[in-house]
């Protein structure tokens, strides 16, 4: 502990290969389960899977729920959970028609829209931390709640939003570069910005310490209410943004339009390695955790096997990455 | 052990500790015998229970003050009232004479307050740079963290301070797989790399081998050596006893008694625990009547014993 030994030369070679297995084994558990299903999946549809049209739908359709997954994914690491993502998707884009309908202003609407999202976050982390009940119970509530008040603003009913299309917003969140959808561009930069968010800044610093011991998180004097409020204040955000593009791709709102989206956005979390506990969990992981989730429902069709199948492939899928996850922790650490 | 071997293995020594190598010089170096830290009439009830009532604590610089007493005494209460995790009821805090209100960790933190919890406060399934600089990052304007700085420093205490030579532990290296021994001096290191005034080691001692606890006593002595202020506690009396100054004996959230330890020996420390223990109080007994002149802080440099 305090011994009065010069520092020594640390040996290279090996053991420098060892601490890095030990230190990246998450992320090349969750690359190696990516590589193996894509593979599956080449092997079994290969006319499908080695042409371009299929990962032009995956780049369109997986960031609806991979965006708000790489903001979830900070919230599941600081020891909270989000299951109200869905009804904020909803609940926002109400937010948006009424802003677009009342202004005639598309880009005001997608101002209020993020906003809307924003405040759904901050009012599930004010209660989360400020009178104390577990984010799952909180959020239980909310995903309800937030539906409910979308469905009676809107009266159940669903807006065209064809109109939308000529405006610089719909280029912008639901236009293609090149032929490549724009969603998947937002999606990388999302990553991009979460990755920094979560490895080179004080709040994912903050987030990791709360989720992996909060006592010493209170001991150290981390802003601990206010981490878990920003976060789940970005997943509003995140959830708001993704609930946009998909309304403008479909140019219609419908108010359970997220509905689809709990599972995949959960499932991606942790098939990224994401520790439900807290404490663990990179966006590497969920990115990846993303596509094998969003990839899944085609891959099937492709290879020929019925839809029915679908649900089945899910489970085994999401309980074999975290099975994996599972072994290399233990062996690694 | 003598009062004369205590004496003599108190001499002050210059910091030879690698481990004090992380303690930065007394900035503004305040003269010996002053005040470091004062609780005047701290109280503290959590839900209608009285944890602390008219608590007075002094802290002199460069003096060791051991605290005992037993579970529910209100030790830790008292630690996290000083390093500003629970604020008091009532009751007032002075560090260097000064009246500090409005305190909390990051205040307390910036005062010099430094502690080695008890809980170790450690994050295990995060990298040890993230743990020497949890609740303070080396962070630019906007909050953006300097990483390679921040592992850069890492590896030179774990060299220089810790004495973590083995292969397999870097900066990166998860705080889960090291001995309680490692984590404790990660702990500590993590005390002293900020700039510590007072160092606060809570149950330091509890899970370590013996010869991990030889050196952490050795380590309080160093504090004291550098001019830095502690509080001990432990509920091993022996532990306290070899490195205290003085020991201020709490008792059912009430200051029972305080004893400069050159003035009592080990036994008679022991009679008066016992008497605590069993009566709520320490009743100026004839025995000791002579010896209460006291308490006054002592400069713990350790003359006023030779």
């Amino acid at each position: 502990m305090t011994t009065a030994e010069a520092p020594v030369q640390r040996p290279r070679g090996r053991s420098r290969i060892t601490a890095f297995t030990n230190s990246w084994a998450s992320q090349i558990g969750i690359t190696v389960a990516f590589v193996a299903l894509w593979a599956a999946f080449i092997i079994g549809a290969p006319t499908t899977f080695l042409s371009d049209r299929i990962y032009l739908a995956f780049a369109q359709t997986t960031p609806y729920f991979a965006i708000v997954a790489l903001f979830l994914t900070m919230v599941i690491i600081a020891g909270d959970i989000d299951l109200s993502f869905i009804s904020i998707m909803s609940l926002s884009l109400v937010g948006f028609v009424f802003t677009w309908q009342a202004t005639g202003s598309v880009e005001l609407g997608v101002i209020a829209c993020i906003a809307s999202g924003a405040l759904c976050g901050l009012f599930n982390g004010l209660i989360v931390t400020i009178i104390g009940i577990p984010s799952l119970v909180v959020t239980i509530g909310t995903q309800f709640l937030f539906a409910g008040l979308a469905l009676v603003l809107v009266n159940g009913k669903s807006y065209p939003l064809v109109d939308t299309t000529s405006s610089v917003s719909y280029g912008l969140l639901a236009g293609k570069i090149g032929t490549i959808p724009i969603q998947f561009f937002w999606l990388i930069a999302l990553a991009v910005f979460a990755w920094v968010l979560l490895n080179r800044h004080r709040l994912g610093q903050n987030a990791y310490v709360v989720g992996d011991n909060p006592q010493a998180a209170q001991l150290m004097g981390i802003p601990i209410k206010r981490t878990r409020i920003t976060l789940f204040v970005l997943v509003g955000m995140a959830s708001a943004l993704a609930a946009l593009m998909n309304a403008f791709s479909l140019t219609n709102f419908y108010p359970n339009l997220g509905s689809g989206y709990l599972l995949q956005g959960l499932a991606a979390v942790f098939v990224g390695g994401t520790s439900v506990f807290g404490g663990r969990g990179t966006i590497y992981g969920t990115f990846l955790g993303a596509f094998m989730i969003g990839a899944i429902e085609a891959g099937i069709i492709a290879v020929g096997l019925s839809g029915y199948y679908t649900g089945a492939v899910y489970g085994a899928v999401i309980l074999a990455a975290v099975s994996i996850h599972a072994v290399l922790q233990r062996r690694f650490e | 052990m003598s009062a004369d071997e205590r004496a003599s293995s108190r001499q002050p020594t210059l910091p030879t500790d690698p481990v004090l190598a992380a303690l930065e010089p007394a900035a503004s170096a305040p003269a010996q015998g002053v005040k470091r830290l004062e609780l005047r009439h701290v109280s503290k009830s959590f839900g209608g229970v009285r944890v602390l009532q008219d608590v007075s604590l002094e802290l002199a610089t460069g003096e060791v003050v051991g605290l005992l007493g037993d579970n529910g005494a209100g030790k830790s209460t008292l630690i996290k009232i000083i390093t500003g995790v629970h604020q008091p009821d009532e009751g007032e805090i002075y560090f260097g004479g000064q009246r500090v209100t409005g305190m909390d960790v990051q205040r307390a933190r910036a005062l010099g307050v430094e502690t080695v919890f008890q809980e170790r406060a450690l994050a295990d399934q995060l990298p040890l740079w993230r743990n020497i600089f949890m609740g303070r990052p080396v962070a630019g304007p906007l909050g953006f963290l300097k990483v390679g700085e921040m592992r850069r420093s890492t590896e030179e205490l774990m060299g220089e301070s810790m004495g973590f030579t083995s292969a397999i532990l870097t900066p990166n290296t998860n705080v889960k797989g090291l001995s309680g021994g490692e984590r404790q001096g990660l702990a500590i290191v993590r005390a002293l790399h900020f700039r510590a005034e007072i160092v606060i080691l809570d149950e330091p001692t509890m899970g370590l081998s013996l010869k991990e606890t030889e050196k952490l006593l050795h380590f309080v002595e160093g504090i004291r050596a550098a001019g830095k202020s502690a509080i001990f506690i432990d509920h091993n009396i022996f532990h306290v006893y070899s490195v205290s100054d003085r020991i201020v004996l709490l008792d059912r959230g009430r200051v029972a008694g305080q004893f400069v330890t050159s003035r009592y020996s080990l036994a008679e420390l022991m009679d008066i625990m016992r008497e605590v223990a069993a009566t709520g109080a320490y009743t100026e007994n004839e025995r000791y009547r002579n010896k209460e002149e006291l308490p006054q802080p002592t400069t713990g440099t350790g003359e006023e014993r030779s």
